[in-house]
């Protein structure tokens, strides 16, 4: 058996690797059109334990609200859609803990994290960021689809162990119960409502990876490497 | 295509296996202990059933957080639907026949009056209130331990839910024991060193400072200790989830 072929064969993702990364995206959506709904029955945002409509707000979103009681500038009223997306959002964060949890399980003792996504040795350097910034300005074709660069790999790492981390762990302050078991989970993070600000920003920051990862997936091939990610195949491995 | 080994066969048919046995052992665990909510059916039961049964045995002696006299909110306008004239005619008589009934599984079902009420251990607890939209307040909360008026009522060891009824039409809610006999649940009647104002619910308001606002609810009457939640209502446990909102609000 030549090389070639068994690199052919090796799918260029884990079938947990795969099944994983559809389930959070499913949940991703979930999560995100539900929290959309939430945050518009109350579109302002404050710091600190308390705030209300008596209350300075931090910021506000100029949008219009499903709530009356919220002085939102518009003159009518969008349809209440708390009741869906609450038990939508808790269920589909279910959904995206559980396979998180499977993931990292998986990550740590398959090595996944080591070989696919810690940066090798020799490329833990500005130096090798910067090269690899100037290869996408000068929008040379991407070389190698079968492993990640230095940038590639921060985005992630940082997707997997902060941005999903702060996610749910100020989600979970917003629970009045969690917090009563808890009361540092929200206490750290300065209140209630500067909890609520957080995840709302860590939403904010996943939706730009989620913009950047598509933009980049489709420049670098759309088709190829939905496959790569659904069948685990590269189409015309070896070219 | 590649061919399914004999130890991916056996592997997958021991884990689906030990999957299946582990749920169904979990189900008849979270049924034995209490822990399915009412309205854990549907398409959003799983997960309704997953933070309702997490939350109980994270929270099983957990108090919620209170806070110095300093954090208490400045007043602000807490929007009611609009009362009938019945309510008005007994706010301008001073709530004197205002009457909390409490009945179902009990040794000696009892009409309180405001007064009844506020000759029982009064207590005091400054929580915040936690509204589902998003919005939040810290008050000082007056009244009496509502597992206190439970002792003194007499209520049956058969007893798995509190129905608790609001003035307002339409208006119900449900508890389980753990919120129930919790010593932060009270019977409010009085606010920031004050008569509980009507806006905020006077003259008698459920508090279950553990979960959302809309588990506190305003102008309370009537509370009824039952086995089966399922006769009330269309068995959702309360008026919020036939509403389409979550029975259990500890999220």
């Amino acid at each position: 058996m030549s090389i070639d072929t068994d690199v052919a064969a090796a799918p260029r993702h884990t079938a947990l690797v795969r099944v994983t990364h559809w389930l959070t995206v499913i949940a991703f959506l979930a999560l995100l059109v539900s929290g959309v709904e939430i945050l518009i029955s109350h579109p302002r945002f404050y710091w600190g334990e308390t705030g209300n409509s008596g209350t300075t707000p931090l910021f506000t979103l100029h949008i219009p609200s499903s709530r009356d009681t919220v002085p939102s500038g518009y003159n009518y009223v969008l349809p209440d859609q708390n009741g869906w997306s609450r038990y939508l959002h808790f269920e589909a964060a279910w959904l995206a803990v559980l396979t998180g949890l499977v993931y990292f399980i998986y990550g740590v003792f398959s090595g996944h994290f080591f070989k696919n996504l810690f940066p090798p040795r020799g490329e833990r350097s500005s130096r090798a960021c910067w090269a690899v910034i100037a290869k996408y300005l000068h929008r040379s074709p991407p070389t190698d689809a079968r492993s990640y660069n230095i940038l590639q790999r921060i985005a992630y790492l940082g997707v997997i162990f902060v941005l999903f981390p702060l996610i749910i762990w100020t989600g979970l302050a917003l629970s009045p119960a969690f917090d009563s078991a808890f009361p540092l989970a929200v206490d750290l993070l300065g209140g209630r409502q500067s909890a609520r600000t957080l995840h709302f920003f860590m939403s904010g920051f996943l939706v730009v990876f989620l913009v950047v990862h598509v933009t980049m997936v489709s420049i670098g091939g759309f088709w190829s490497r939905m496959r790569a990610m659904t069948t685990g195949r590269m189409p015309g491995a070896g070219e | 295509m590649k061919k399914i080994s004999r130890r991916t066969l056996i592997t997958t048919g021991i884990s689906a296996a030990a999957g299946v046995a582990g749920l169904a052992a979990a189900d008849r665990l979270a049924a034995r202990y209490g822990l399915i909510a009412p309205d854990s059916g549907g398409c959003y039961g799983p997960g309704e059933a997953l933070t309702y049964a997490m939350q109980r045995l994270l929270t099983r002696h957990s108090m919620a957080r209170e806070f110095s006299r300093s954090m208490i909110s400045k007043p602000f306008p807490n929007e009611i639907d609009p009362l009938n004239d019945g309510f008005k005619r007994q706010q301008a008589d001073g709530f004197k026949d205002w009457r909390l009934t409490i009945d179902g599984l009990v040794e000696r079902p009892t009409a309180f009056s405001i007064s009844d009420l506020k000759s029982l251990p009064i207590k005091s607890q400054i929580t915040e209130v936690a509204c589902e939209e998003g919005w939040s307040y810290i008050a000082e909360w007056i009244g009496t331990p509502l597992d206190g008026m439970l002792r003194e009522v007499g209520l049956k060891p058969q007893a798995r839910y509190l129905v608790y009824i609001s003035y307002q039409p339409d208006w119900w809610e449900s508890i389980d024991m753990a919120d129930a006999l919790h010593p932060q649940t009270f019977l409010t009647m009085g606010m920031n060193d004050g008569d509980l104002p009507v806006e905020f619910g006077g003259p008698l308001r459920m508090r279950v400072p553990r979960q959302l606002g809309y588990k506190s609810i305003k102008f309370l009457t009537h509370i009824t200790a039952t086995d089966d939640i399922k006769k009330f209502g269309k068995g959702l446990g309360s008026a919020e989830p036939e509403a389409g909102y979550a029975w259990y609000a500890g999220i």
